[in-house]
């Protein structure tokens, strides 16, 4: 199956993808991600105001399947969270790189990030 | 021959079947109310209540009884969790009217119930290798929680509680190991399984340390398999400091034969529904004493059960008790069901259900033909659905009229079936267990995708129950698509 990519991101090797193209930085999980997990039905965010140390989990996603942390690829700030997909949980699954946004950190792009390209190498 | 449960509702024009509407659908009154002492918003001034005749509520529940699937239905293998058939004598015993006591009766005129109390807490002490055991926790689960702030009580009184922050748990442990050491304030360290499915030392040796509180080890573990090197696990688990705690829900596989205290084991519990008798939680009471090694008594929960000097019985508590994990010794009447089950049944029958459950165990996983990878196993053995998802295959099993193993559990298998058929199943009932099995297997994939079709109700959708959980009758209907 192929998942979707979008080149303009950046990603991370545990599936999570950063948008740099604004002064903070947007985090979400991948196509690949939310396929994986299956359905998702309930998400746990950080809080606005959140310091958080690169690595750290900082989110949890629950499909029916699993139930995963997600680790900020970003030391800094939570800045903004997405409240929407607390109500909407299949926000992740039907628009992951849109409406299913995480949350938005002040910080900078870690150098291990990847590519698009590089990313669906790791994932095929 | 195989069975197949009830659809008693259907459709009157199409004959489709359709749920067995609830009881709040079928009659309901509306009371209302007027002059109410609370405060207005608390206060609801009309309320619909369900208002059927008995005979209505007897069938209503009759019927339900018919389209479910239970032990007393046929074979239940769901690995880990031994659901086996209890037999009726306990449920006379506890209905007992002697059994009817106000937990609050004071010790000299509750004699009768504190003996046994003290007496199961004997016979759990002698079957574990146990100093003595609490019978206070609600359950397996509760019970590792509880054994965990023993542990706790124990470094504290040492002055290593600040140090030792984590508890070792291996990665094909039970949901509830990890939970109950979290719950108990501990960093969980996950273990991973060497190839041959068991505790790695090396990898052990190196875990342990300063920081050890506890390791949490069952034995047989989840994958059927006697950690053979356990007398070298509790040493290097001892020799750091930390406690060694044992998950009794394989404890069926061990009785009579071999002891958890016996091996090194310092804190255990005892899942009374899985190795005794006693039925399955189902929201109802349950039980989950822990034994523990001499040196731990002092900090078992309040009150504990001891016997005097002139042979009566009474409550006390302990020098360092850590207090209460439930009210009052625990839920009688269920450890009263343990007590008789263990009392009728003596050394021999309990040497014997050990010796069935493994038995039976291999019996039926030499007439299946699916991969078995870890071996020699005890009372359980994990199957791989192969190319199958495991959760397909269980849906078809479905349709064969039987319950389907626990899947996908432990990890380390790939498509698990956690088989465990229990010592409660006959010769005839593990071959219908085994041709369930085999005609799973020769399932289409499109087969298995439409099961199951025999069934009362069908898939489940999942996804909507946990988006969109309808928590209240008066929701039946509000959301329907
Ligand atoms: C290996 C294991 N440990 C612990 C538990 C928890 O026990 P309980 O269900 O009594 O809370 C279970 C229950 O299935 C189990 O299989």
């Amino acid at each position: 199956m192929t998942h979707e990519t979008p080149d303009d991101l950046l990603y991370t090797d545990s599936h999570e993808w950063i948008d740099d193209r604004e002064d903070t930085l947007r985090i979400g999980i991948t196509d690949f991600a939310q396929d994986e997990l299956g359905d998702v039905v309930f998400v746990e965010l950080p809080s606005e105001g959140d310091s958080l140390e690169s690595g750290a989990a900082c989110a949890v996603v629950e499909s029916i399947k699993a139930v995963s942390d997600i680790y900020t690829p970003v030391s800094g700030t939570v800045t903004a969270t997405n409240e929407a997909i607390l109500d909407q949980p299949e926000l992740l699954n039907t628009d992951p790189y849109g409406d299913g946004w995480l949350f938005e950190i002040d910080g900078q792009v870690p150098d291990d990030a990847l590519d698009a390209d590089d990313y669906c190498e790791q994932i095929e | 021959m195989n069975y197949q449960q009830a659809t008693w509702t259907r459709e009157t024009d199409t004959g489709e079947p359709v749920n067995e509407p609830l009881l709040s659908e079928k009659r309901t009154q509306t009371v209302t109310y007027d002059d109410v002492d609370l405060p207005d918003e608390l206060v609801r001034d009309e309320l619909t209540l369900p208002e059927p005749a008995e005979p209505e509520v007897a069938r209503h529940y009759t019927r339900l009884s018919q389209m479910n699937y239970s032990v007393e239905h046929g074979p239940y293998p769901l690995g880990s969790c031994t659901m086996k058939y209890n037999p009726k004598f306990i449920e006379d015993v506890a209905a007992l009217e002697d059994g009817a006591i106000h937990p609050d009766r004071p010790d000299e005129y509750a004699q009768g119930t504190l003996g046994i109390l003290h007496g199961l807490q004997e016979y759990l002490a002698e079957i574990g290798g146990m100093e003595t055991a609490t019978l206070q926790p609600p359950a397996g689960a509760a019970g590792e929680f509880t054994g965990l702030l023993v542990a706790r009580a124990y470094h504290q009184s040492n002055d290593e509680d600040d140090q030792r922050r984590e508890v070792i748990v291996p990665a094909s442990a039970h949901g509830t190991n990890f939970a109950s050491a979290a719950m108990a304030g501990y960093d969980v360290v996950e273990l991973p399984s060497d190839e041959d499915g068991r505790v790695p030392v090396d990898a052990l040796e190196e875990a342990v340390g300063d920081s050890t509180a506890a390791l949490m080890l069952t034995n047989p573990n989840t994958l059927g398999l006697f950690e053979r090197d356990i007398a070298d696990i509790a040493d290097i688990v001892h020799d750091a400091g930390g406690l060694l705690y044992y998950d009794g829900a394989n404890l069926n596989a061990l009785l009579g034969r071999a002891r958890p205290g016996d091996m090194g084991f310092d804190i255990m519990h005892y899942n009374v529904h899985k190795t005794f008798a006693s039925p399955h939680g189902g929201g109802g009471p349950g039980a989950g004493p822990i034994g523990v090694v001499d040196e731990l008594t002092e900090f078992l929960p309040d009150p504990h059960v001891r016997e005097t000097e002139d042979g009566s019985f009474e409550l006390y508590e302990p020098a360092e008790s850590i207090g209460k994990v439930h009210g009052f010794y625990g839920n009688w009447l269920v450890l009263l069901k343990t007590y008789a089950y263990i009392s009728r049944l003596g050394d021999g029958g309990l040497k014997d259900t050990s010796a069935m459950a493994v038995l039976n165990a291999n019996y039926l996983a030499s007439q299946i033909d699916l991969d078995i990878t870890y071996g020699p196993f005890h009372h359980e053995f994990v199957a791989s659905a192969g190319d199958v998802d495991a959760a397909e295959f269980a849906k078809g099993m479905l349709d064969e009229g039987v319950h389907p193993p626990t899947t996908k559990w432990p990890e380390i298998v790939d498509e698990a079936l956690m088989t465990e058929p229990t010592e409660a199943l006959s010769k005839e009932q593990l071959d219908v267990l085994a041709a369930a099995f085999t005609a799973t297997n020769r399932k289409t994939s499109d087969e298995l995708a439409d099961a199951p079709t025999t069934t009362a109700a069908a898939r489940i959708d999942q996804t909507s129950a946990a988006r969109n959980p309808r928590l209240s009758w008066q929701d039946v209907g509000e959301n329907d698509e």
